[in-house]
């Protein structure tokens, strides 16, 4: 008998948990509600919408026929615009990542200098990134305003102290060669004391002071205390970092459409540009789908590639591996 | 210059005290160096903002006259007062306020809840869930936005305020992490001790989580806000009437279609300037909120 009761017992311990469990699986769902529903209405539905779509011949409001793998060879094959536009906006891509990443981490290590006055510097070089895109590109079409413009003007008056006769600058947003290093100019200013710049500034900070007193009492001076102590230490956020900044640079539309739509003579003709044309000015839904695919599945294989890479370079201390 | 007093002893006893005198130099001319270099960079970050403001202060005629002003003759403060003349200007001002507000109301709501069932409850299914949240922010924006854009055209919604406003209310996974990160650092005892007390969860998150919670959701409102405020390519695509349009897209009127052949370069940079200002301020505001943000979406990342 005693035994009996115990048993009940320990099942009524154990059955308690459980109803506490239950409420608690019922309640995770109510709060998750509202995101599961977005999930699938607004995303994994359409991510698999899309992909069917690329099988399609769809143009907005008219009958949808099936064409199997036609857009995707088309894409690779017949679209003349396809690969120009791949390898400007690997280039763009292959410009514009190393040098904000690069360069929003040594503002961050200048500001890490325990200078006076750092929250006004930080304060000042994160204000670019403050500013709406839609606005610092108009401010900068108007900067870089080949007659009317600052810079144009402070190039000459340089030629002028120089040499006596002012230097004539570029054509910037309006010249084929310049369009695309101009909008690699405004993304470089909106980036290197933005979000990146603060991110590596509190992986600095997290360094333990330790680690460079162990390294000068060894004989490091201050670039090797850089490269053996500041890089390794700040490697994943350089990796987080990183991979970040390629997956918005492959996308970039803002500045190439409002700055230049994608001219002159598409040199700044970038991919997001080639998806927006085609989906939401001619309205050829299933081409637009293959093509966000092919992006999607580029980005993937690309964050893929530098997963892997990912052991060979980061360094995550504390960490067993 | 606590750094310096720290190691001032160490020297003292240090034979070579002949080098002291050498190296505070060199540490002060590097100091100098530092601080040049932090005010060069500065001012050249800052110089597109003082070519707007000065612009935007010029006389019409004044913004193509060459040799270029550097400097307005009289402030024009008045071109603040005409960019309000400008086509739709109050409505798009309007509009932005609006759709930022119904916006960034929806992602909070919707992803702070979401955030507080990943921090706190065990349910099945639920690290799948939470690496497919995570996954969606690697997501190109292209692939959604064409069969959203179908979605909204089936249910009539093109040319409304609903694909811009209605889909914020059904969370935001960068929102949704960050809400749970910050969960994640209040004890759970105190739930624990409500539990006890006979709260229910919905009274948990409501009087316990939430007052303590303040900066994540300074945080979440100022980033999200700013999104909104500036967002272009949706209410580009879903739009097409200039009166609906938000500022950002409005923009683009002053450049397009300046109705008499006169420069109106001066008005756009006031406009830029207009747009810029309420994100600065903002900014200014939260700004400790807002980095403390920025630093846990991506160190914990």
């Amino acid at each position: 008998m005693a035994t009996v009761a115990h048993a009940a017992g320990a099942a009524r311990v154990r059955a308690k948990p459980s109803k506490l469990h239950r409420e608690q699986v019922f309640w995770a769902y109510v709060f998750l509600l509202p995101w599961i529903i977005g999930l699938i209405v607004f995303v994994s539905g359409p991510i698999l919408f899309s992909l069917g779509l690329s099988f399609f011949n769809y143009t907005l409001g008219s009958e949808a026929s099936f064409v199997g793998l036609d857009n995707w060879i088309k894409a690779f094959t017949q679209d003349e615009l396809f690969w120009p536009t791949i390898l400007r906006t690997f280039v763009y891509t292959a410009v514009v990542v190393p040098l904000s990443v690069f360069g929003a981490l040594l503002v961050a290590i200048l500001l890490n200098q325990r200078l006076r006055g750092t929250t006004v510097y930080r304060t000042v070089f994160f204000m670019p990134h403050l500013a709406p895109t839609v606005a610092a590109i108009f401010i900068w079409l108007w900067l870089l305003n080949p007659q009317y413009g600052l810079i144009n003007e402070i190039i000459f008056q340089i030629g002028y102290h120089l040499t006596g006769t002012g230097f004539k600058g570029p054509g910037w947003f309006g010249d084929p060669a310049w369009a695309l290093p101009s909008l690699m100019l405004v993304a470089l200013w909106a980036a290197v004391g933005g979000n990146m710049m603060v991110i590596f500034l509190a992986g600095l900070q997290g360094i333990p002071q330790e680690l460079y007193e162990a390294a000068s009492i060894d004989g490091a001076n201050s670039r090797s205390r850089f490269w053996h102590v500041t890089v390794p230490m700040i490697s994943p956020t350089l990796f987080f970092n990183s991979v970040l900044a390629c997956i918005v640079a492959f996308q970039t539309f803002e500045v190439a459409f409002i700055g230049t739509r994608g001219g002159p003579a598409y040199a700044t003709w970038l991919y997001g540009l080639h998806i927006y044309q085609t989906s939401f000015q001619f309205f050829d839904m299933g081409y637009g789908a293959t093509l966000a695919w092919i992006l999607f599945i580029a980005l993937s294989f690309f964050t893929f590639l530098q997963f892997r890479s990912f052991r060979n370079w980061v360094y995550y201390a504390g960490d067993a591996r | 210059m606590a750094q310096g007093a720290a190691t001032l002893p160490r020297e003292a006893t240090s034979p070579r005290t002949m080098r002291k005198p050498r190296r505070k130099v060199g540490a002060l001319l590097r100091r100098y160096g530092l601080h040049l270099i932090a005010i060069m960079i500065g001012i050249v970050l800052m110089l597109p903002f003082y070519w707007a403001v000065i612009s935007s202060l010029k006389l019409g005629t004044e913004v193509r006259e060459i040799p270029l002003l550097w400097w307005p003759r009289v402030a024009q403060w008045s071109n603040y007062a005409d960019i309000w003349n400008v086509r739709f200007f109050p409505l798009w001002v309007w509009n932005s306020i609006f759709l930022t507000v119904v916006a960034t109301t929806g992602t909070v709501v919707s992803s702070s809840l979401a955030g507080f069932a990943f921090a706190r409850f065990q349910f099945p299914g639920k690290n799948l869930l939470f690496t497919l949240t995570l996954a969606t922010l690697l997501l190109p924006a292209y692939v959604l936005l064409i069969p959203n854009f179908m979605l909204f055209w089936k249910l009539g919604w093109l040319n409304t305020y609903l694909p811009l406003t209605v889909p914020f209310w059904f969370g935001q996974a960068f929102f949704i992490f960050l809400f749970r990160q910050f969960f994640m650092t209040i004890p759970i005892e105190l739930d624990e001790a409500a539990r006890i007390d006979g709260a229910s969860y919905p009274r948990i998150f409501w009087s316990i989580v939430l007052p303590l919670s303040a900066p994540a959701f300074a945080t979440a409102a100022i980033i999200e806000g700013i999104n909104q405020w500036n967002s272009f390519l949706r209410p580009l695509i879903v739009l097409n009437q200039p009166e609906t349009y938000p500022l950002s897209v409005g923009l683009r009127y002053f450049v397009v279609n300046p109705g008499d052949n006169l420069p109106k370069d001066h008005l756009l940079m006031a406009a830029a300037v207009f747009m810029t200002i309420p994100v600065i301020v903002i900014f200014f505001v939260g700004q400790r909120a807002f980095v403390r943000g920025v630093v846990m979406s991506g160190i914990k990342g």
